[in-house]
């Protein structure tokens, strides 16, 4: 039995000249791991390097002991990106059955993870006529297919309904609480108290890990936001 | 390569073909009128036997390049490519379910084509007339072919558009509808011996005009090479990592 799902040593990735990740070492363990920090942090990079879609400069990233983006991987980890990759001119129906044919899952997975992103009234709608925050919901729902091991989501709650938010976490923890390790990245800081453990990120490398209690107490701040705030300025101090 | 894959992505794309009508109507109705239109400007002339095969081969190449160039690149926009690479798809799966599905398509519309030119339009063809449509499919593959290989290069559907001209219009050039290709200059003909539009050109026109079909399964393999070696490239641009 591997301990942590996701295990990352001394990852670094250049795109052009700049350097979007700098030696990166962290773990990925049961629960859910936020991944917080502002926009161009290198979050989605980090999780493209966690599904294996990332050309990295150095480093090893290992998922459940296998390289990042082996096959072995490919059905037991669910990857949402931050652009909602659904086909817009088919149905959310015809959207989850085509990804639950290429995963071979049962189309019965279809009716769960419809209903998991609440889309049940908009099954037979074209996805193209959906609403921004419908359709991220769709893209979730195809990487719920599988009940993978692994979710990477990349900023899955932007611009949705407050009720729809909660639900969408309490989701995450019913996930985790079966046993998948729940990934999930959001620049919105008020979303961290949500996490079970937290990883701050700020210009390609992480700042602070741990549960959001041990964040706050250890800058000495009410919330994250602050907490981040006394971070940064403590390191540049 | 997994047989399920394949063709849960050949049936993907043929929904959403169907949900597209306008874009299906341009593809089976337009070659047809624009092959009753040269029947029309050359009616009593002996023109249109001479140049009704080489048009046959023409729509199923053009188009299918068209389409499949901008489809697939939007597949790698909008990121259901990345995904597609994520889960357990080999990228043969992708690239021969889009060449059955767009095969298909091209079965239909040369079947359609073909049915008007020999049945209505006195298109004559000595050869079987069967072999007509799978001459075409087979072009059609080899557009798709192409068209897939084209979208890695272009960032927009707009230059992935300006592909078709540079790639496409010279093989037409070339392909001997204008003049026989023994008749062109020795190093334009020798240019028109390794494009693959000029065999299934060939093919087509031998078709039409002797019963022997030796040659034009020769012809046929030629362009079917030049398909798989299209797919091979294409499948070389696909790559599950990216910067």
């Amino acid at each position: 039995m591997v301990k942590n799902a996701v295990e990352i040593h001394d990852l670094h990735v250049v795109r052009g000249r700049r350097t979007v990740l700098e030696h990166l070492d962290i773990t990925v363990g049961a629960g859910v791991t936020g991944l917080l920090g502002p926009s161009g942090c290198g979050k989605s990079t980090l999780m493209r390097c966690l599904v294996g879609v990332q050309q990295v400069a150095g480093g090893a990233v290992s998922v459940f002991g296998d390289p990042a983006g082996s096959s072995r991987l490919r059905d037991r980890v669910g990857y949402v990106t931050q652009a909602s990759s659904v086909y817009d001119d088919l149905t959310v129906d015809e959207n989850l059955r085509f990804f639950a044919r290429v995963l071979g899952v049962d189309p019965a997975h279809v009716d769960r993870a419809v209903d998991a992103v609440d889309l049940d009234d908009h099954r037979d709608q074209v996805v193209g006529r959906l609403s921004g925050g419908q359709r991220s919901r769709a893209s979730l729902a195809v990487a719920l297919l599988g009940e993978p091991d692994l979710l990477v989501l990349d900023e899955p709650t932007v611009g949705l309904d407050p009720v729809l938010r909660a639900d969408l976490w309490r989701l995450f923890h019913d996930l985790a609480d079966r046993g998948t390790a729940v990934f999930v990245s959001s620049h919105v800081m008020d979303e961290a108290e949500r996490c079970d453990r937290l990883l701050l990120m700020r210009e390609g490398r992480i700042i602070a890990d741990g549960t959001p209690t041990e964040i706050k107490e250890k800058a000495g701040a009410g919330n994250i936001e602050d907490a981040f705030l006394a971070i940064v300025r403590g390191a540049a101090a | 390569m997994n047989p399920r894959i394949l063709f849960a992505i050949a049936g993907r794309v043929l929904v959403q073909l169907r949900r597209d009508r306008r874009t299906l109507a341009l593809l089976l109705v337009l070659p047809c009128v624009l092959i009753t239109l040269l029947w029309w400007m050359f009616k009593d002339t002996p023109v249109f036997d001479a140049v009704g095969p080489a048009l046959l081969a023409m729509f199923p190449f053009i188009v299918m390049f068209l389409v499949t160039s901008v489809t697939t690149l939007r597949e790698r926009s909008s990121g259901t490519l990345e995904r597609l690479l994520a889960m357990p798809m080999g990228k043969l799966d992708f690239l021969l379910g889009y060449g059955v599905a767009f095969g298909v398509v091209a079965a239909v519309q040369s079947a359609l084509a073909v049915a008007l030119s020999v049945g209505f339009l006195g298109l004559d063809v000595q050869g079987p007339v069967w072999l007509l449509t799978v001459v075409a499919v087979v072009d059609a593959v080899l557009g798709s072919a192409l068209g897939l290989f084209v979208s890695a290069f272009a960032q927009t559907e707009f230059q992935a558009v300006q592909f078709m001209p540079a790639l496409v219009i010279p093989q037409i050039l070339l392909c001997g509808l204008f003049i026989p290709r023994d008749q062109l200059p020795a190093t334009l003909e020798a240019v028109s011996n390794v494009l693959p539009l000029s065999y299934a050109v060939d093919a087509m026109q031998t078709l039409t005009s002797t019963t022997a079909t030796a040659d034009v399964w020769q012809d046929l393999a030629v362009v079917a090479g030049f398909a798989l070696a299209g797919l091979a490239l294409g499948a070389a641009t696909l790559r599950r990592r990216t910067p």
